[in-house]
């Protein structure tokens, strides 16, 4: 039977993580009190297009395979919002950190 | 039909979560999300082992699913509302798949966990307890449900509603990168198919887009409301998203789900393929 369409649980990505040819656009979710756990974490194209969403771990981690260009991330979360944007130049771990308020 | 009819808010379902005769069922993939906290008095759906024949790719038998729903504790004349995450995809196909059973005493929790969790309402890891019910399906209700050979007659003929992402769409992927798993042969999409992708009927916090919203998103893809529409995906559940989308909320007549999706049409031998964008 298929596996389902659901983002993996979401894990710290090292910087220099092999991403076997890859675009990695991973980073985490902070608030003034640090990591932020549980925020759902959006992916959105240059066009502001939805690409992705997924739920960051407990200690605010998510992680997306994207393609090179320009993203914005965006998360969401019960104590209020935040995005970041990013630029993916090609393949490898590109960090961005959210902070919401 | 009113949107009132097919979901409640997350306002209405906290307030009754002790309501007699309103049943709360959590539908996910990921039944770890479940164990780590739900919707007090929820009971849980496993989509991959519950509603899912075992051996062959089918769904469970109409005795198959008046067991399940017996053991759930579920009733015939209990409104089931239904919740879950991935901005309730399997909990939408759920819906869908109850409805094909003929239960259509059936509501889905508008924005599902998403929005539950951004509004800041309890989740408990409390077991949920249920009396067994003798539960009585109906035959499926082949309405809904499209089979491969009526997709094929549909190219050209039929709106065909490809809910994926652009680049499956249009065979760059088969499959969400990230996932290693079972994938169709081959790339592309069914020809005359229109691209809309799922999350184009849904606002970020996971509610479904107002029905003149929906409206004119699929106006403007080119769907002939005149016609018969089919809407697929990869798995089939994405594709019942959209079929509530536009069965439920528009109120389109005749939308059927193609549950074999991309996995199966793009496995076919023999059949059409378009490949880019459009």
């Amino acid at each position: 039977m298929s596996d389902g369409c659901g983002a993996p649980q979401q894990t710290a990505t090292a910087a220099d993580e092999d991403t076997n040819g890859q675009v990695v656009v991973a980073g985490t979710v902070t608030s003034s009190d640090g990591p932020l756990g549980g925020a759902y974490v959006r992916l959105l194209n240059a066009d502001g297009e939805f690409a992705g969403e997924v739920q960051a771990s407990p200690q605010g981690d998510f992680r997306f395979y994207a393609a090179a260009g320009d993203w914005t991330v965006r998360a969401l979360h019960r104590t209020g919002n935040g995005e970041a944007a990013v630029t993916a130049g090609g393949p490898g771990v590109h960090q961005v950190a959210i902070a919401v308020s | 039909m009113s949107r009132e009819d097919v979901l409640v808010t997350t306002q209405w379902a906290e307030e009754n979560l002790n309501t007699s005769g309103v049943v709360f069922a959590e539908v996910d993939e990921d039944t770890t999300a479940y164990d780590g906290g739900h919707i007090r008095g929820a009971v849980r759906i496993d989509w991959k082992t519950e509603l899912q024949d075992q051996v062959r790719r089918d769904f469970v038998d109409k005795a198959g699913f008046e067991a399940l729903l017996s053991d759930k504790g579920i009733g015939n004349d209990d409104l089931v509302v239904l919740y879950g995450g991935n901005n309730n995809w399997f909990a939408a196909y759920a819906y869908w798949y109850f409805k094909l059973y003929g239960h259509d005493n059936v509501k889905l929790l508008d924005g599902g966990r998403k929005k539950w969790e951004l509004d800041g309402r309890e989740l408990t890891t409390d077991d949920t307890k249920r009396e067994r019910t003798s539960y009585k399906a109906k035959e499926q209700d082949l309405q809904l449900r499209a089979f491969r050979d009526e997709v094929v007659d549909a190219i050209n003929t039929k709106n065909l509603v490809d809910v994926r992402s652009p680049d499956e769409f249009s065979g760059k992927l088969l499959a969400p990168a990230h996932l290693p798993q079972e994938a169709a042969q081959r790339g592309g999409h069914i020809p005359s198919a229109v691209n809309v992708p799922w999350s184009k009927a849904a606002n970020e916090d996971g509610t479904f887009k107002s029905a003149e919203e929906l409206t004119e998103l699929y106006r403007e893809a080119g769907l002939d409301t005149s016609k018969s529409t089919i809407a697929y995906c990869r798995i089939g559940e994405r594709s019942s998203h959209t079929w509530f989308a536009l069965h439920e909320l528009i109120g389109l007549d005749d939308v059927k789900n193609y549950d074999g999706s991309w996995t199966e049409y793009g496995s076919l031998v023999g059949v059409p393929i378009e490949t880019g964008a459009k």
